[in-house]
């Protein structure tokens, strides 16, 4: 029996140790997804048994089907993604061209607007959410898709415009001097040079306007009201208070599943770009 | 600017127009309504009819209306029972997942995915799991022998500890923020640590603490804001109940801005949360000199 032995032994016990405790609490967070899962393939009734069957008999795959019927659920796919598609289009376009400006151009005043611009990451949405209703009233685009739209044609959000700067300042400034002395201007630069380049980001921008479409609860309850007109997240509230006189739980969590697995697809098809994109938000605050 | 020469007065013409569409934003969808918001909070604008200038009124109603307290209070324990709470689990988990271990990634990503969940999906889900009968929540906890009959958020006095709970659940964003965080430590502190005799408490109070602490302070400064704004899971699952007990400050703003179209008080509700906000921001970043450490400091 020497030291080394000795300390092999002891790093055994710590990873098993470690490992149990991960396992663990890992279990208690991935059971919820599991229980709706379970619950959402059982037959009607079979949810209310005490203590509760984990294995659905039998298997209802059906109940997906119905559930999706019961609300136009596929109009509210074909708006939520009318919002998503045209948003990102114009959050991209706008915060790549704002973070370009910040990062590569030289102008006054840089620094006070790029001071602003982060700024208004801290500032709490509903601040804005009464008179943002009230103008958007005006225009007459209540119950219409505009709201939810047009805003990130204007700057697409301060994170992503961050976002942008941070990505476009790790690129070399010797190709714009290049460029430059070929005679190119900025928009040349922008649109030859920088993007081409900028995959990365832009696939982390893409991903972030999905999630957050996808899950965008109080600006689609605010400005969507008949029934046409709503997306995945207000049509599944809506499915939830026709549901719960009659408790059809089967249906509800076949409802919430199907509405997860698309982000969950995101996640899985791009995780590199997800982790990124969490990564960089913790580095706005430095 | 008429100073600069042509090619840079150029570069900041263009410069100026790239930043157009956010300019434009700010004014029309940031700075413009938030001015707004201050001028409507001063006035009584049931939406269908003429807004009145009524001065204070609103601000007089605020201060002796009971359920503007209540909704103030639930708001607060829910920040301040809850941030820490997060912060801490979610700097245990960031710790767990940093250490060497094989398949690691596989944990990360399941520790993760909670927290991209849906927030309506996830509400529903966790309705399910709170039900006092055939619920999830009972179940494990029969399993381990404890046999009860708890109501989670259908008591009052459990409903904001069970929303707490599981606000637990979707931790995952801040776990990566403090993870990317631990992984940027440069080993060699702990290696010259270790010369020292350092033991695993001592490293982690003297540099894991110190080197992180820029990265914790961050997820908290974004933690209250955004806890100060929960809305979603509130709306979806008790509608401010039970007896008010979840009725959260922007629940009440949008009740009253969108159920009772008061745009004047529900303005005066964003202007209070604002500033409630805006304060404990502004006392954390004073409060943060004495212990976030930043490392350019040193060699400053």
């Amino acid at each position: 029996m020497n030291m080394k032995e000795n300390r092999k032994i002891k790093e055994i016990i710590w990873k098993t140790i470690a490992y149990i405790v991960i396992t663990g609490f890992g279990a208690l967070l991935i059971i919820p997804f599991f229980w709706a899962v379970s619950t959402s393939l059982k037959p009607a009734g079979q949810e209310f048994t005490y203590p509760p069957k984990w294995i659905p008999e039998p298997f209802v795959w059906e109940n997906y089907r119905t559930a999706l019927t019961l609300l136009p659920f596929a109009t509210f796919l074909k708006n939520t993604l009318i919002i998503t598609v045209l948003a990102t289009v114009g959050s991209v376009l706008t915060a790549s061209l704002a973070g370009y400006a910040f990062a590569r151009l030289q102008f006054p005043g840089k620094n006070l607007l790029f001071m602003l611009c982060l700024s208004t990451m801290m500032l709490p949405y509903v601040v804005t959410l009464v008179p943002t209703f009230i103008l958007f009233r005006w225009l007459g685009w209540v119950d219409t898709l505009y709201p939810l739209i047009v805003p990130s044609w204007f700057g697409g959000g301060a994170f992503f415009i961050f976002l942008c700067r941070q990505f476009f300042m790790t690129l070399p400034l010797d190709y714009d001097d290049a460029a430059k002395i070929d005679g190119a201007n900025e928009w040349y630069i922008y649109s030859r040079i920088i993007m081409p380049l900028s995959q990365p980001v832009v696939i982390t921008m893409l991903i972030f306007n999905f999630v957050n479409h996808w899950n965008d609860f109080m600006g689609p309850l605010v400005y969507l009201h008949s029934m046409e007109k709503r997306t995945i997240a207000i049509g599944l509230r809506t499915f939830l208070t026709s549901m719960t006189e009659r408790s059809d739980w089967n249906y509800l969590m076949a409802a919430s599943v199907a509405t997860t697995i698309p982000i969950l697809v995101a996640f899985f098809v791009a995780q590199k770009y997800f982790i990124r994109g969490v990564v960089m938000s913790g580095l706005a605050g430095r | 600017m008429s100073k600069l020469p042509g090619y840079k007065r150029r570069e900041a013409i263009n410069a100026y127009i790239m930043l157009s569409p956010w300019i434009i934003g700010f004014i029309a969808f940031t700075a413009g309504p938030m001015i707004a918001s201050i001028v409507i909070s001063f006035m009584d604008w049931p939406l269908l009819q003429a807004p009145k200038w009524i001065g204070l009124s609103n601000y007089r109603f605020m201060f002796k209306d009971e359920l503007f307290w209540i909704s103030l209070y639930n708001t607060i324990y829910y920040t301040v029972i809850g941030v820490p709470l997060r912060v801490v689990a979610a700097l245990c988990v960031a710790l767990a997942m940093n250490l060497k271990l094989r398949g690691i990634s596989v944990y990360r990503t399941i520790y993760y995915i909670p927290s991209i969940t849906p927030a309506v999906a996830s509400s529903i889900m966790w309705l399910w799991i709170f039900n006092p009968d055939f619920g999830l929540a009972n179940a494990l906890l029969g399993y381990i022998g404890i046999h009860s009959h708890i109501r989670w958020i259908y008591d009052p006095a459990l409903s904001k500890p069970s929303l707490i709970l599981m606000s637990l659940w979707g931790i995952g964003g801040m776990m990566i923020i403090l993870l990317a965080g631990l992984q940027g430590i440069p080993e060699q502190l702990y290696e010259a640590a270790e010369l020292d005799g350092a033991g695993l408490w001592h490293k982690f109070w003297h540099i894991t603490l110190p080197m992180l602490s820029p990265s914790i302070f961050f997820v908290t400064i974004m933690q209250v804001i955004s806890s100060f704004q929960v809305f979603t899971q509130a709306y979806v699952m008790t509608r401010g109940g039970p007896a008010n007990s979840t009725l959260f400050m922007v629940l009440y703003l949008y009740q009253n801005g969108f159920e009772f179209f008061r745009m004047g008080y529900a303005s005066s509700i964003a202007w209070a949360l604002f500033m409630f906000v805006l304060v404990l921001t502004i006392l954390q970043f004073r409060g943060s000199r004495y212990w976030v450490f930043y490392e350019g400091e040193l060699r400053g």
